[in-house]
């Protein structure tokens, strides 16, 4: 017999007390590691247009590969975000209602700023 | 927090600052910060979406001074989430347990990001008229 005092259907799903496992422990470091090439990626697709003039920006945010690449970033980093800021909600807003509030509130905030994104990003990638 | 009267455990004021405490802590800092920053580039794609005058006024608030400030800020807590963070996935794979090891890295983390933000504004600045 094990020493493990769960009974063996809560230990099978793996849950935990948070009722979500190792979910957010786990996307949160997938998601870093997706940050660290789209990031890098942005940085150097900015720093490339600097001193570029409107239209020039436009184009290149327009290429298909630009386009996808960043989608991929606004989504990931919003999400990213979420997932940290969460965790300091939790550590340090001790007053229930307002981190429940808060939880809520960064979720609409990436939510409404991941589509907002992707929108600016199809209109010029579409060109409308 | 919560007033229950129960006894707390020693908190930052009774420890001797060490430089994992203070990577530690920037770490939670610059997420907050490039998470705040997330909302710029949001600004930057709408503005680009939207037309040249908003890309005008977006490209001229960047580029004032509060704007350069906030940008060379923004880089560096950019760069230190970056290192600090690859030196977690890199602990969360089970290497670089040994304290000598923790110590050197932290300082590795703090030490890059500083460089990686020089080298990037050098470019911006000194590679063509800002």
């Amino acid at each position: 017999m094990s020493k493990d005092l769960r009974n063996p259907l809560a230990r099978a799903r793996g849950l935990g007390s948070a009722k979500e496992g190792v979910g957010h422990w786990w996307n949160q470091r997938v998601t870093a590691f997706g940050l660290v090439f789209l990031t890098l990626y942005f940085l150097v697709t900015v720093l490339g247009l600097i001193h570029s003039d409107y239209a020039t920006a436009r184009a290149v945010v327009a290429k298909p590969w630009n386009a996808v690449l960043l989608v991929a970033l606004i989504v990931t980093m919003f999400w990213h975000a979420v997932l940290g800021l969460q965790v300091v909600i939790e550590d340090y807003v001790h007053t229930r209602w307002l981190e429940v509030l808060s939880l809520v509130l960064i979720k609409f905030i990436a939510v409404l700023g991941t589509l907002a994104g992707v929108l600016a990003v199809l209109r010029v990638a579409l060109g409308s | 927090m919560a007033q229950t009267g129960r006894p707390l455990s020693p908190h930052l004021q009774v420890y001797k600052w060490q430089v994992q405490m203070v990577t530690s802590i920037l770490h939670r800092a610059t997420g907050i910060a490039l998470a705040a920053g997330s909302l710029l580039i949001l600004w930057g794609l709408i503005a680009l979406a939207s037309g040249q005058d908003a890309f005008d006024s977006f490209r001229a608030c960047a580029g004032s001074v509060i704007g350069l400030i906030v940008l060379i800020g923004w880089t560096w807590a950019f760069f230190f989430h970056l290192c600090n963070g690859i030196r977690h996935l890199v602990q969360d794979g089970g290497a670089g347990y040994a304290i000598h090891q923790f110590v050197r890295s932290s300082w590795m983390s703090i030490g890059l990001s500083l460089v990686l933000t020089v080298l990037v504004w050098a470019y911006v600045l000194v590679g063509g008229a800002a």
